[in-house]
C-alpha cells in the first residue's frame, strides 16, 4: 500500500519537475536563488565578519568603483562588495526563517480551521481575520522595538505579522480536499483527526505551501530590509542596515550612487528570483489542482 | 442557456422587485454585523496593545526615563504618577478608560499630549497619502484595464513586467534612488525637486506657498505611487481577464458594439467592483509605505511621528500612534466590506 503511494508520489514529482523546467523564468529564478544561497553559505571560507567592521576598513573613504574595490567603498572605507556578500547571510537567514515561521503558523491554523469546522474553526478564522487587517509593517516595528533588536526578535516580528494570508489559503484548500469522497471512506474505516490531517490533507496542500513559501521568503526579505532601514534591526550587517548606513551618512547628497545601488540591487535580484520561481510554481501547480478537484 | 431568454426575464424582474426592501434590510443587517465585528477587533487591539506594551523588558519607568539619572524617590514619584504602582488589573481598566476618552498620554520626547501631536501630523499625512492614492488608483486601474483588454500584447507584457519589478522593489530603496537622481541630481543633471520636509525654510505666502508644498510633495508622492500602483494594476488586469471570457461580453460584441464600448460600458464596470474594494482592503499596505516614505523625505506626517517614536524609543507616543493607525485601518476595511456588499448584487444574494 505504502509502496504504491510512494511510487505514485515519485511519478508525480518527476512530472512536476518536467512541468517546472518548461517555465523558463522560473528556472532562471531558481538558478539565481541557488547561486545566492551557495555564495552566502561559502562566504566564511573566504571572508569573515571583519569586513563589516568600521575599525578594519582600510580603503579610501567614498571611493567609487575601481579594480581594487569593484563596487566602491563606504564612509569608513569598507568594501561594498564584501559587505554585500557578508550581509547576504543575515538577509537570507532572516528571510528564510521568518518565512518558515509564517508558513508553519499559517499551515497549522489553516488546516485546523479547515478540519474542525465547528466553533474551533470559526474562532480561528476570527483571529486570522483580525491579524489580517493589522497593518503588518507597523505592527512588526512595534514588536521589534519592544522585544529589542536581535535576529530572533526580527524573525518573530515578521513571522507573527505575515501568516494570515497563508492560513486563509490553506484553509480553503483543506476544505476542498476534505470534500473529496476518499476522506469520507477514510473516516468510515476509522481514521482519526490526526491521520486525516497528516496523511490526506497535508500531502495535498504541500505543493501550495511550497509555492506560498517561495513568495513569502521574497516578502520577508523586503520586510527585513525595511525594518532594518527604519532602525529596528538585529545589529548585524544586512542589505537593509547597509542602506540605512548609506542614508545616515548622506550617500545621496555625496553622490555615492554605488553605496545605494549595490545593496538595493542585491535585494531586488534575490526577491525577483523568489518571485519568478514562486510564480512558476503556481503556474505549474494550478492546472494540477484544478484537475484534481 | 437552456430556457429562452424572454421567458426567464419577467420572472427575474418580478423576483427582483419583491426582494428589493428585503435586500435593503439585508444590507443594513450586514453593515451592523460588520460594524460589530470592527468594534470587537478594535477592542482586541486595545487589549493587545496594553499587554504587548507591558511585555517591555525591564522597569517601564526606567525605560521611559531613557537612562536619565533619577533618584529612587523620583522613580517612585514617577511610578505613582503613571499609576504603575497599582495592580495590573487596575492599570488595565485605567488604560482602557483613558483610551476610550482619547487620552493617549503624554509624549516623553515632546513633553506634550500624544493626541495634540497626532492632530498636528494628521494633515500632512492625509495630503500625501490621499494624493498618492488617487494617482495610484487612477493610473493602476487605467493601465490594468488596457493591459487586461489586450491580453498578451506588448503593452500587457511591459506593464506586468514593470509592476512585478516595482512589487519586488523595497519602497525605501526606490525613495533613495529618486532622491539621488531627481532630488540631488546626478552628474550633469541638476536636482529638480526638494527632498526634505514639506515646505522651504523661507516659505512664501499665498499661492506660491501651495506651489512650494506641491514641489516638496513630488518625490514622496512619486515613491508612494510607484510602489502602491503596481498591485492595483495587477488586480485590475486579472479581474478584467475574468470578465473578458463571460457570456455577456460575447453578447455585447455580437450586438455589433464597438470594442471601446464593450470595454467601457460592459466589462470595466463589472471588473471595477472587486478592484475598488481591494483598494480599501490593502490600506494597511499603503500605511506601511507611508511610514517609510515620510521617514526618507522627512515629511512631517503621522508615519514620521511613529518612526520617531520607535527610534527614540518613546513608548507612550508609539502606543498612541499605533492605536490610531490600526483603528483607522480597521475602520477602512469595514467600510470597504459594507460598500462592496451594497454595490455588488452578486454578493448580496449569496
Amino acid at each position: 500500500m505504502t509502496s504504491v503511494a510512494t511510487a505514485r508520489r515519485r511519478l508525480a514529482l518527476s512530472r512536476f519537475w518536467a512541468d517546472f523546467r518548461r517555465q523558463r523564468a522560473g528556472v532562471v529564478g531558481l538558478v539565481i536563488l541557488l547561486v545566492a544561497v551557495l555564495l552566502a553559505l561559502v562566504a566564511p571560507l573566504f571572508i569573515d565578519e571583519s569586513v563589516t567592521s568600521v575599525v578594519t576598513g582600510t580603503g579610501p573613504k567614498w571611493a567609487p568603483p575601481s579594480l581594487e574595490y569593484p563596487f566602491g567603498t563606504d564612509e569608513s572605507g569598507r568594501s561594498i562588495l564584501l559587505m554585500v556578500w557578508w550581509g547576504s547571510r543575515t538577509s537570507l537567514l532572516i528571510g528564510f526563517l521568518a518565512a518558515l515561521l509564517s508558513i508553519v503558523i499559517g499551515m497549522v491554523v489553516g488546516i485546523t480551521a479547515g478540519h474542525f469546522r465547528g466553533w474551533i474553526g470559526a474562532s480561528l478564522m476570527r483571529v486570522t481575520d483580525w491579524f489580517l487587517v493589522l497593518p503588518s509593517l507597523v505592527t512588526a516595528m512595534v514588536l521589534a522595538a519592544i522585544l529589542g533588536g536581535s535576529t530572533f526578535t526580527i524573525i518573530m516580528a515578521i513571522g507573527v505579522t505575515t501568516w494570515p494570508t497563508t492560513a486563509r489559503l490553506i484553509r480553503a484548500q483543506t476544505l476542498a480536499v476534505e470534500a473529496r469522497p476518499y476522506i469520507e471512506r477514510s473516516k468510515a474505516l476509522g481514521a482519526g483527526h490526526w491521520h486525516i490531517t497528516t496523511r490526506h490533507v497535508l500531502p495535498n496542500v504541500a505543493p501550495l505551501l511550497l509555492a506560498s513559501t517561495t513568495l513569502e521568503v521574497a516578502s520577508a526579505i523586503v520586510t527585513e530590509s525595511t525594518l532594518a532601514f527604519l532602525g529596528v534591526s538585529s545589529n548585524k550587517t544586512s542589505w537593509g542596515t547597509m542602506l540605512r548606513g548609506s542614508y545616515d551618512w548622506g550617500a545621496p547628497t555625496q553622490g555615492a550612487w554605488w553605496y545605494i545601488l549595490i545593496p538595493g540591487l542585491a535585494i531586488l535580484a534575490v526577491v525577483m528570483a523568489f518571485m519568478l520561481a514562486g510564480r512558476a510554481l503556481e503556474a505549474v501547480l494550478n492546472p494540477q489542482l484544478r484537475r484534481a478537484s | 442557456m437552456t430556457a429562452p431568454l424572454d421567458a426567464v426575464e419577467p420572472a427575474v424582474q418580478a423576483a427582483g422587485s419583491a426582494e428589493e426592501p428585503q435586500a435593503r434590510r439585508g444590507t443594513l443587517r450586514y453593515a451592523l454585523s460588520k460594524a460589530g465585528g470592527a468594534l470587537f477587533s478594535i477592542a482586541m487591539v486595545i487589549v493587545g496593545t496594553f499587554f504587548v506594551f507591558r511585555l517591555l523588558p525591564g522597569d517601564p519607568v526606567r525605560n521611559l526615563a531613557q537612562g536619565r539619572n533619577m533618584t529612587p524617590a523620583q522613580l517612585d514619584l514617577e511610578r505613582h504618577r503613571l499609576g504603575l504602582d497599582k495592580p495590573l488589573i487596575d492599570q488595565f481598566f485605567d488604560f482602557v478608560g483613558d483610551t476610550l476618552r482619547l487620552d493617549l498620554g503624554t509624549s516623553y520626547e515632546y513633553k506634550r499630549p500624544v493626541l495634540d501631536l497626532i492632530g498636528e501630523r494628521l494633515g500632512p499625512t492625509l495630503l500625501l497619502t490621499g494624493t498618492g492614492l488617487v494617482i495610484a488608483v487612477s493610473l493602476g486601474l487605467w493601465q490594468g484595464t488596457h493591459a487586461g483588454w489586450r491580453h498578451g500584447s506588448r503593452f500587457d507584457r511591459f506593464s506586468t513586467g514593470a509592476s512585478l519589478v516595482l512589487w519586488s522593489v523595497p519602497t525605501f530603496w526606490l525613495g533613495l534612488l529618486l532622491m539621488m537622481v531627481l532630488g540631488v541630481g546626478i552628474g550633469p543633471i541638476p536636482g529638480l525637486f526638494p527632498f526634505r520636509g514639506i515646505e522651504s525654510i523661507d516659505a512664501p505666502d499665498g499661492f506660491a506657498y501651495v506651489l512650494d508644498v506641491a514641489s516638496h510633495m513630488v518625490l514622496p508622492c512619486l515613491t508612494l505611487v510607484a510602489v502602491v500602483y503596481a498591485q492595483y494594476l495587477l488586480v485590475m488586469r486579472s479581474s478584467l481577464l475574468e470578465e473578458v471570457s463571460q457570456d455577456y461580453v460575447t453578447v455585447a460584441r455580437a450586438k455589433g458594439l464597438r470594442d471601446d464600448d464593450v470595454r467601457k460600458r460592459h466589462a470595466v464596470p463589472n471588473a471595477l467592483l472587486p478592484t475598488v474594494t481591494l483598494v480599501f482592503m490593502r490600506i494597511g499596505f499603503v500605511v506601511g509605505g507611508a511610514v517609510t516614505v515620510e521617514t526618507i523625505f522627512t515629511w512631517p506626517g503621522l508615519g514620521q511621528l511613529f518612526y520617531e517614536a520607535v527610534s527614540v524609543p518613546d513608548f507612550t507616543l508609539m502606543q498612541g500612534t499605533f492605536l490610531l493607525i490600526t483603528v483607522a485601518v480597521i475602520v477602512m476595511n469595514t467600510l470597504a466590506d459594507v460598500v462592496y456588499h451594497m454595490i455588488d448584487p452578486r454578493v448580496r444574494s449569496a
